[in-house]
């Protein structure tokens, strides 16, 4: 039966090495935080990357000792007996470069100052994500990973691991996610951005020296994200107009519970995660378009994968919607790739890769199983 | 594979050839053309079930609407378009034969003969045909377009398709004699 990885430890990874950003900046060394679960075979075979999304970290499964709230973002999926099967395969999960969970970000000391980075932290792209991700499988004596997986921006890293590295990826697994972000995704974005370097507690992103942190900015950047990660119809299901007091108060506190929840989110996230980290993500998002050195014919861009893949949609998603999916399964059918689709018809929306669905979970299951190793 | 119109689909399909097998099921078809024939491709398929069970059977699956049209796939783009068992579902058959002509050669279509005597006699009899082939009632059945062999070739005509070879059935046998009247399965390979 499926159980859970139990007890695991963060690990750290230090490179004393410059990395070169893809917009030419550079800084002089840098660390990389991961976990792993399983055990890597003898042939260095079954190694899974995982790959998060916008909040999460390398904490992906399990949990850690003296802390069992701190639940990894996807123990459902991995786990022994779980559909990516850690008695089979060897899981990585990783903070990206940038990332504000232990990695080299914003906040880590800059050698050059001896402060924290902050504003002076290159701008970070998803293909300087996995460029890092390539050192961590080198430090881990990885030369081909089985699979890399991820949802949503995580799985826009899947993707580049595959056009990055077509030789080190032997399965690519695309979630909830898309090729380029449309006008209004980035809108989105720039709205959150936005909301983060107007609060006056920013300081230019060296809030760190002032000992304070953009709090309203996270806030509302966090609420904005989630509106988009929920379907209408979802949103209405969990929350629909349910009140939060017996009467409309007739002024601007909380009356709505779904106002409640965004602004219980938007505290929470503010507590924990580093601005200078969000608006790099965001940014990430918006430049990812591997399509773009091809004149925008991703058919063009997709004709470097070797990998075999696995694309997955939902239809409530109106963030990132099927349509965006199709497109990439269209540009690796041109180039005569391996691929299988998935469009669930789940209601959860964008964050319906995150959750438990037997047909969704059931697809990843028989996927992994038929993965050769 | 127990379904016969299978059987006479896998022996038209060339070893090493691309195939495109719309409304897979369980993609058992796909998986005997790779094994038996090396030939190799892709199941569209809408179900959910069967999605599932293709992937089980480590075929390539898109699950995708046949009704949206075949956009996804190149012209000419494969050897064998197959619609095996599903035409008399499908709500616009003109384009779907269509574009399957025009991502395949050759477009390898089978149906439940609506023309076999037994339906005949229970049209005539008053009733909506039960059988076989057509388990379903008519309330409750995904079938939309019934059609007979000659139907059929009608229909090839009017698109200017060419009939290239027909295998008619009934039980798992051939049916030489008054196809259309002793056939209970039709199956066809047809060009643009």
């Amino acid at each position: 039966m499926s159980g859970s990885v139990g007890i695991v430890k963060a690990q750290r990874a230090a490179f004393e090495r410059p990395f070169r950003f893809r917009s030419g900046a550079e800084i002089p060394r840098f660390e990389l935080m991961y976990e792993t679960y399983g055990t890597l075979n003898a042939a260095r075979s079954n190694a899974v990357l995982v790959c998060h999304a916008l909040n999460a970290s390398h904490h992906v499964a399990g949990t850690y000792a003296g802390d069992p709230e701190n639940v990894g973002w996807w123990d459902n999926l991995v786990g022994p007996g779980k559909p990516l099967d850690t008695d089979r395969f060897f899981v990585i999960g990783n903070n990206y470069i940038g990332g504000c969970f232990g990695s080299t970000g914003p906040t880590s000391v800059n050698p050059a100052t001896g402060k924290p980075y902050g504003a002076d932290f290159p701008v970070v792209t998803v293909e300087d994500w996995v460029a890092a991700q390539a050192y961590l499988a080198d430090h881990l004596g990885i030369e081909r990973f089985a699979a890399v997986i991820g949802g949503s921006l995580g799985a826009m890293q899947a993707l580049q691991w595959a056009l990055a590295y077509p030789e080190r990826v032997g399965h690519s697994l695309v979630i909830a996610s898309t090729p380029r972000l449309s006008a209004q995704n980035i809108a989105f974005n720039e709205v959150a951005r936005q909301a983060i370097v107007t609060d006056p507690d920013f300081h230019g992103g060296h809030y760190y020296e002032h000992g304070v942190v953009p709090r309203r900015g996270l806030r509302i950047a966090r609420m904005i994200g989630h509106i988009t990660y929920l379907s209408d119809d979802a949103m209405m299901e969990k929350f629909g107009r349910v009140m939060r007091r017996a009467a409309l108060g007739f002024d601007f506190d909380v009356d709505f519970e779904i106002e409640s929840y965004l602004r219980y989110q938007g505290d929470k996230f503010s507590t924990y995660f580093d601005a200078n980290t969000y608006l790099r993500i965001t940014k990430a998002l918006d430049y990812y378009d591997p399509a773009g050195d091809f004149g925008g014919d991703l058919s063009a861009a997709f004709a470097r994968a070797r990998a075999a893949f696995l694309v997955v949609s939902f239809k409530s998603d109106w963030r990132f919607a099927p349509s965006r999916s199709r497109a990439m399964v269209k540009a690796l059918l041109d180039n005569r790739r391996i691929v299988s689709y998935l469009e669930l018809d789940a209601p959860g929306g964008h964050d319906a890769f995150l959750l438990e669905d037997p047909r969704y979970h059931g697809a990843l299951a028989a996927y992994f199983g038929n993965i050769e190793l | 594979m127990k379904r016969p119109d299978l059987e006479a689909i896998a022996q038209w399909v060339k070893p090493g050839s691309r195939v495109l097998d719309l409304g897979c099921g369980d993609g058992s078809l796909l998986r005997h053309l790779w094994l038996q024939r090396q030939a190799h491709g892709y199941g569209v398929e809408i179900d959910d079930a069967g999605v599932l069970a293709s992937m089980r059977n480590d075929v390539n699956v898109l699950q995708l609407d046949l009704e949206s049209g075949l956009a996804l796939f190149q012209d000419a783009s494969f050897d064998h378009v197959i619609l095996s068992e599903t035409l008399q579902t499908i709500h616009r058959i003109e384009q779907l034969m269509r574009e399957m002509l025009r991502v395949g050669r050759e477009a390898i279509v089978s149906f439940p003969n609506f023309g076999h005597w037994r339906d005949r006699a229970q049209v005539l009899l008053g009733r909506m045909p039960v059988s076989e082939e057509l388990p379903h009632q008519w309330y409750d059945t995904p079938n939309v377009h019934l059609c007979t062999l000659a139907d059929f070739e009608d229909l090839c005509a009017r698109l200017g398709a060419q009939i290239l070879e027909r295998a008619v059935l009934h039980r798992g046998r051939d049916v030489r004699v008054l196809p259309n009247l002793l056939g209970s399965i039709a199956v066809y390979r047809v060009s643009a």
